[in-house]
């Protein structure tokens, strides 16, 4: 019934929520603000003497030991260099799959353009996928090929956003924090265990982890006229790498199917844990932020502007996916009842039915994870433009762990600067006067996604060949387009599947999208962190601009959905508008 | 004036700067890649086989003599008269070929999608005469897996009559096998009621032996 879908949708943003509460002040302790306003170190100090511990001996193997504060260059660096030299890592294990290790069925090396690919997706959080898991990766691949990069670019965000508060928090300082600390910290610390606990919940309910080799079997109905009477059954290390492709907000499936796959979302249990897994860090990173500049209502501000931009659009979504496909013969039942859950089943399954499903697209696309439980590309046409647009608003609304939270702060930024022109004052956010420098970087972390998603959009839409690409006729095949660099271009990672996007433009365009993407959002990040740590912290005034008030979250979600709009709109009105708005004879097209 | 600072000789610096940061890049990778790519996964299987053997092993199901004969996760394409049929699979050219996991992608204005929507409702019209009711959309469309295991409750009722006749069981006993495989939704909310059609029809299988459908011998979990 659909009381009942509403109400499963209800459970799991509750689960996500207490989950959250539950894991923000761990958090709170993997980056200890040391210069916080009440004086001493914020957070659990049993808490963080415990990460301490298990710190020290990871950066000592590493010859990283003791690990020395770094300004915001050398930080910047640092963090540039573990993305190149991720990326040189996941490349040579790629193309030397034949020859290594744990490779059963014998897969050969991964082709070149795909093995760039992957390797730029993987190092950058976007987890684009341009090959099917299951039979192009070995499990040496999958687990210590795309598992270490699930592991370390979500730690990575999480690096940057820690920078950024520091920023924030820190007065006169000309250093920002150490990179392998906060790296081996986010890694070890905080993701690790998460990754742990939810893996074996998800082995609980079935997500299959085994070094089992593919087995096959016979079919139970060996009658099929002329067709293959046996079934290969794909098995691996999956729990591992779905748990942390979740709450890495990373996206990449063992299998092609991603989160639809029995093996990897087995249950409406499994579908919980893993939606819940998707928003929970994004969530508690607003708490945390909240305690680590020691005022709770600038994190709450910070996360209800967040959800100002996803609950109107979580509903919108739900009702759009649960709405019946007009161009299904008539005959045809799509509406709920007790033993018959109906909605647009194309591409969706039946175990978690239209709602959960438009709840996981939503949950996929606000944040960067891009893990899938059923096809967008098969969603109706604003089911899609809703996915496509959250996208699109450059993963703020909750977006990649860490990443997220540092760009809306970027987007807060820019909120201040222009209520300070308005009013006439000087601006300024938790004591730090906002300049010129924080704005051209600010700015920088805004445009550069559009920028790539419209340019690449534009570009396979002109090559004749390349727009080829797309599966579906008409402006559903340009939103297949759209779509694609709007995801390599915000570092999503969910696609509309029926795009073929493997000829040679495709490949090391969408990998150009997301390394530039990723980098010029990240690099100008962490400029702003350490730029801001170096000013004094002004008092409040009067004159100083509240931000933890509900104006102040609509004028930061309203930023947000201003750049949004006027960046996409038009694009978006070729391909799902349109879409939408075409009578459905032009759609079927002649007889 | 910004205020970013900046080392006085920054040209000689930066360079150095970024070289310093090159041999640890390298070294702290490969040891959280040790970390999280060799001993996670390991140690994950380690214990989730003492855990969950039976489910991390891919909810295998076995005949007597142990011979694996699918999985309660993975559909199988069943189309003989005297068995329950699942849903249709877009997973290539063969059905519900987990090698090849995925759906038709087709677009909800795709005519193709129309098209085999009105197909699949025209063969259900010829192998279920004696219905005449709408046709659950889970029966004519395809999974986002092409695997997905399962059919809503209705979809299975509808087909109790032809099994019926085809396995020559009296139609009461086959329906209320279908009603006694119906998982509802966890604790009234989590989940769509649905029926897996695989484990129903080894019930069907051991019924039609002379057994009821729980009895022991099945290779059903209990």
């Amino acid at each position: 019934m659909m009381t009942g879908a509403l109400l499963e949708v209800a459970a799991i943003l509750m689960a996500t929520a207490l989950a959250a509460i539950a894991i923000a002040p761990w958090l709170v302790a993997v980056f200890p603000m040391e210069h916080a306003p009440d004086g001493g170190p914020d957070g659990d100090r049993r808490l963080d003497r415990w990460l301490e511990a298990i710190t020290r001996p990871v950066l000592r193997a590493a010859g990283a030991w003791p690990a020395k504060e770094m300004t915001a260059t050398e930080y910047g660096a640092a963090l540039l260099l573990f993305h190149a030299a991720g990326f040189v890592l996941l490349l040579v294990l790629l193309r030397c799959q034949a020859i290594l290790p744990w490779n059963p069925d014998g897969l050969p090396a991964v082709p070149w353009l795909i093995a760039i690919n992957t390797a730029a997706s993987f190092v950058t959080n976007t987890n684009w996928q341009s090959y099917a898991g299951e039979t192009t990766l070995s499990p040496w691949s999958q687990a210590l090929g795309l598992t270490v990069q699930n592991f370390v670019s979500a730690a990575s965000g999480l690096c940057v956003l820690a920078v950024l508060v520091r920023g924030l928090v820190r007065r006169d300082s000309p250093t920002v924090g150490s990179f392998w600390r906060d790296l081996v910290r986010a890694t070890v610390g905080f993701l690790l265990p998460l990754a742990i606990l939810l893996g074996l919940l998800l082995a609980s309910q079935g997500v299959v982890q085994s070094f089992a080799t593919a087995i096959d079997v016979p079919l139970v109905d060996g009658a099929l006229a002329g067709q293959k009477a046996t079934r290969r059954i794909v098995t691996g290390p999956v729990a591992s790498q779905v748990a942390i492709k979740q709450l890495g907000t990373n996206g990449g499936g063992y299998f092609n199917a991603n989160g639809a796959h029995p093996f990897e979302n087995p249950t409406p249990l499994s579908n919980l844990l893993e939606i819940a897994a998707m928003l929970v860090i994004p969530v508690a990173g607003c708490l945390a932020f909240g305690r680590w500049v020691g005022d709770r209502r600038q994190g709450r501000a910070l996360l209800a502007a967040m959800a100002v931009l996803f609950l109107p659009f979580l509903a919108l979504i739900v009702r759009f996916e649960t709405r019946p496909n007009p161009s299904f013969a008539a005959e045809v039942d799509q509406s709920p009842s007790a033993d018959h859950e109906g909605g647009p089943l194309e591409g969706k399954e039946v175990r978690f039915g239209p709602a959960a499903s438009a709840l996981f697209a939503i949950s996929t696309t606000a944040t960067s994870c891009g893990a899938v439980n059923a096809l967008h590309d098969s969603f109706s046409p604003l089911g899609g433009l809703v996915a496509m647009w959250m996208m699109q608003l450059g993963e703020v609304v909750f977006g990649g762990v860490g990443t997220g939270l540092a760009g809306l702060i970027a987007y807060t930024l820019v909120a201040v600067f222009v209520a300070g022109l308005m009013v006439g004052r000087s601006p300024e956010y938790l004591g730090k006067k906002i300049e010129a420098r924080e704005m051209k970087m600010g700015m920088i972390v805004l445009l550069v996604p559009p920028i790539v998603t419209l340019l690449g959009t534009a570009a396979a839409s002109v090559l004749p060949a390349e727009a080829a690409a797309a599966s579906n006729p008409g402006p559903h095949g340009f939103s297949e387009l759209l779509y694609a660099f709007s995801s390599a271009g915000n570092n999503n990672g969910s696609a509309f599947g029926g795009l073929s996007a493997t000829s040679p433009f495709w490949t090391l365009a969408l990998a150009a999208a997301m390394l530039v993407s990723r980098l010029l959002t990240m690099l100008p990040l962490v400029a702003i962190g350490g730029s801001l740590a170096a000013k004094r912290t002004v008092a409040e005034s009067p004159g100083t601009l509240p931000t933890h008030t509900p104006l102040f979250v609509l004028l930061v979600a309203g930023a947000v959905i201003l750049v949004g709009a006027l960046s996409f709109v038009p694009a978006l009105a070729l391909g799902p508008i349109a879409e939408a708005l075409q009578p459905l004879s032009i759609a079927e097209g002649p007889p | 004036m910004p205020t970013e600072p900046l080392p006085p000789d920054r040209h000689r610096i930066v360079p150095a700067t970024i070289l310093g940061q090159l041999r640890p890049a390298c070294s702290v990778l490969v040891v959280l890649a040790v970390i999280t790519g060799v001993f996670y996964p390991l140690g994950m299987t380690l214990v989730t086989r003492s855990l969950f053997p039976r489910e991390s092993s891919g909810s295998l199901l076995r005949a007597a003599d142990g011979t694996v004969i699918g999985s309660l996760l993975i559909s199988q394409p069943f189309t003989g008269p005297g068995w329950f049929h699942g849903r249709p699979s877009a997973t290539g050219a063969i059905p519900s070929d987990p090698t090849a996991s995925g759906g038709s992608n087709l677009g909800p204005t795709n005519a193709a999608l129309a098209g085999s929507v009105a197909e699949r409702v025209a063969a259900i019209r010829r192998d279920e005469p004696s219905y005449a009711g709408a046709i659950p959309v889970d029966l004519v469309t395809t999974s986002a897996s092409g695997l997905d295991p399962h059919i809503s409750p209705r979809a299975a009722l509808l087909q109790v009559p032809r099994v019926a006749a085809a396995r020559g069981l009296p139609v009461e006993e086959v329906q209320s096998l279908v009603t006694a495989r119906i998982e509802p939704p966890l604790l009234g909310i989590l989940g769509r009621p649905r029926v897996n059609v695989l484990a129903l029809n080894l019930a069907l299988d051991v019924l039609a032996a002379g057994g009821r459908g729980d009895a022991g011998g099945s290779p059903l979990p209990p």
